[in-house]
């Protein structure tokens, strides 16, 4: 009997923030020279426990959180990223980015390339890119566009490249509008940018290049998605956003990560990447997540795709010589 | 046969590679494990097998046992032609 379970994953929170928050303010002292710092606030678990992780680190004084809706938002997440700044006590600011995303043609770009799918898709109509689930087949995560009618019927259709390409091209421009306005608010006060990146999201390059993905400081991109909901309690962040299910909150559609993305809910993805890298044995890590041998193979294989398709992401402009 | 090959190793090379012929591209050369193909690139190779050969590939027929080498890729088609002819 293996002892393999999310019990691994298990750390001591408190000792953990105390490494964070020292790792920040060391940072933000002798590397980046800023004098506070910005973020983000998108209602989800991980830009909740770097808020307060930033309140924790230099006070919530110098700690500047933005709330950025868009014309596709949830209007929970607004409400719930609220309730962090309130909670944790720190000045934050709503920017709509809504009209500066309908004036670069971010919506009209998007629904130009869905028509080519869907030619009667209207503005009144809504949509989600989602992939083929890898544990029903041996088969490529390819992507399939779902759209839903003012009449509430919905239809599923496999994207094309260009399709596909063009519509996440135009989506990426609210992950980086936001980052645009993150910087404005850093530049003017001084400030640096925390990126919330969680250890899935930052091997698995779920984020935006340039968008979600750029940033001074990402203090949790070493903590899997289960340990950040450990900080979460410890740091007392509200009970409303440690039960709301992930969601990428990009698509007018409700959509979960693992619909977009991911092969499995956070949790067990975890116990799938952790034991990936720390050679658990692979009957222990099928049998912790739930998995058949098979399905598990298809889980790291998916693992290992993904971090060769997305390893770009994290490249720095690349030089022909060093100069 | 050859000729299904020939128009698939063509499209590969000049869509993935650059045009870049070193590297050879054998029948049973697995397009995913050698990096040629990714979740995007199969959308356009999909297109390009519909586009060329008249066919239309179902979402399940998206595989690697069908998609991942050249030689799989064309007995794939001339297997797809040969029910449509039937």
């Amino acid at each position: 009997m293996s002892g393999f379970s999310l019990e691994s994953l298990v750390i001591d929170a408190e000792a953990e923030v105390a490494r964070i928050t020292a790792a920040m303010r060391n940072q933000l002292r002798s590397d980046l020279r800023r004098r506070g710092l910005v973020l983000g606030l998108s209602g989800g678990i991980d830009s909740s426990v770097c808020a307060a992780l930033a309140v924790k680190a230099v006070g919530p004084e110098r700690v500047f959180g933005l709330f950025m809706p868009e014309n596709d938002s949830d209007p929970e997440s607004l409400a719930l990223g609220r309730s962090v700044a309130e909670t944790f006590g720190f000045a934050a600011e709503v920017e709509d980015i809504g009209p500066a995303l309908a004036a670069m043609g971010c919506y009209d770009r998007r629904d130009t390339f869905i028509r080519t799918l869907v030619p009667d898709y209207g503005t009144d109509w809504s949509c989600k890119v989602v992939i083929a689930d890898p544990l029903a087949g041996a088969g490529f995560a390819v992507s399939s566009l779902v759209v839903q009618a003012p009449t509430g019927e919905t239809e599923k259709i496999r994207l094309t490249a260009e399709a596909y390409q063009g519509i996440i091209a135009a989506t990426n421009m609210k992950q980086r509008t936001r980052k645009q306005m993150e910087y404005y608010h850093a530049d003017r006060l001084n400030y640096a940018v925390i990126g919330t990146p969680n250890l899935l999201e930052y091997d698995q390059g779920f984020f935006v290049k340039n968008g979600d993905g750029a940033a001074d400081l990402k203090p949790i991109a070493h903590l899997y998605k289960s340990q950040v909901y450990q900080l979460a309690a410890h740091l007392g962040v509200p009970e409303n956003i440690c039960v709301r299910p992930p969601t990428t909150d990009t698509w007018s559609m409700a959509q979960s990560q693992e619909e977009f993305y991911f092969s499995l809910p956070y949790d067990r993805m975890d116990l799938c990447l952790y034991g990936l890298n720390e050679g658990v044995p692979r009957d222990d890590v099928a049998a912790a997540a739930g998995l058949s041998l098979e399905q598990l193979d298809a889980v790291w294989a998916d693992i290992a795709r993904k971090r060769v398709a997305t390893r770009y992401l994290s490249l720095p402009p690349l030089l022909v010589s060093a100069p | 046969m050859s000729d299904i090959k020939t128009t698939i190793r063509d499209f590969i090379i000049d869509n993935f590679l650059f045009g870049d012929t070193s590297q050879a591209i054998e029948d049973d050369t697995s397009l995913i494990d050698n990096g040629y193909v990714d979740s995007t690139g199969v959308l356009e190779l999909v297109f390009h097998i519909e586009q060329s050969f008249g066919i239309k590939v179902a979402d399940n027929e998206i595989v690697p046992a069908n998609l991942d080498s050249v030689g799989a890729i064309a007995a794939y088609v001339e297997n797809k032609q040969r029910s449509a002819a039937a």
